[in-house]
């Protein structure tokens, strides 16, 4: 006799776990970065290279901060959540678990770092 | 049904099996682009990081970032992005239900290529 019901036995192990969630979350940042992405390669891109004092004063004007500020905060969040996919893909179990917990906090760390620094040479 | 034997039935063939096809390939390129991003993703907050700290600081980062490694990690993750944003889109056009046709989606796929290439040589080229 087998008392889990099909129903039960399905709820959370399918690859959408959550729901629509994930999938609405990613639809939205790709549709942030199309537009953020050539912006901060034009923006950002040109001042590789060139001397400390024209990169600093360049990202204190407001435009080259905040898209700078925008595309590290969105881009490594779209991150977050795809490496999370590539992981659940590929690893199981405590592996998988660990993976995401140290990608996860790498992602936000390196958001906290791109703010901190940008701000301070901003501000 | 609840019963069903698991773990013990036939599997349907995987990609060991399969020709290299555009609609595969492109799809994983999407992926290795995107996760490899992280790389000059935090260089380039390094770079940003040492710009707000000290004049020194910042002479190491751009000494690293202009070096022959920072130039191929950064040509490479440039033609990455735009890659990764063009494979982006075929994912949206995707998700409205168009585009879906084997013909199209190979089309598609050629496009992605061409344009990551040719996007990327003008933005080399404009700098």
């Amino acid at each position: 006799m087998v008392f889990l019901t099909d129903r039960k036995r399905a709820t959370g192990m399918g690859a959408a776990k959550t729901g629509t969630a994930h999938f609405w979350g990613m639809t939205v940042s790709s549709v942030a970065l199309l537009i953020l992405v050539p912006l901060f390669i034009f923006t950002v891109g040109p001042m590789l290279g060139e001397n400390h004092a024209t990169v600093t004063a360049y990202f204190s004007h407001p435009f080259p901060a905040i898209v700078a500020l925008l595309t590290f905060i969105v881009g490594l969040l779209h991150f977050k959540n795809g490496v999370t996919v590539l992981i659940e893909d590929y690893l199981q179990g405590l592996s998988r678990k660990i993976w995401i917990i140290v990608m996860t906090c790498v992602s936000y760390a390196a958001i906290a770092t791109a703010v901190f620094a940008i701000a301070r040479i901003a501000l | 049904m609840a019963d069903v034997n698991r773990g013990n039935r036939p599997l349907s063939p995987h990609l060991t099996i399969y020709r290299p096809q555009m609609t595969s390939i492109s799809s994983i390129f999407v992926r290795i682009t995107g996760n490899a991003l992280l790389v000059s993703t935090l260089l380039l907050i390094w770079w940003l990081l040492a710009a707000s700290s000290s004049a020194a600081a910042f002479a190491v980062a751009d000494y690293v970032i202009t070096s022959w490694f920072g130039d191929i990690v950064m040509v490479l993750s440039l033609w990455a992005l735009w890659y990764h944003s063009l494979g982006g889109l075929r994912h949206l056009i995707w998700d409205t239900g168009r585009g879906l046709e084997l013909k199209t989606a190979e089309r598609m796929g050629w496009m992605m290529i061409i344009g990551s290439l040719v996007l990327t040589a003008l933005t080399v080229f404009s700098f």
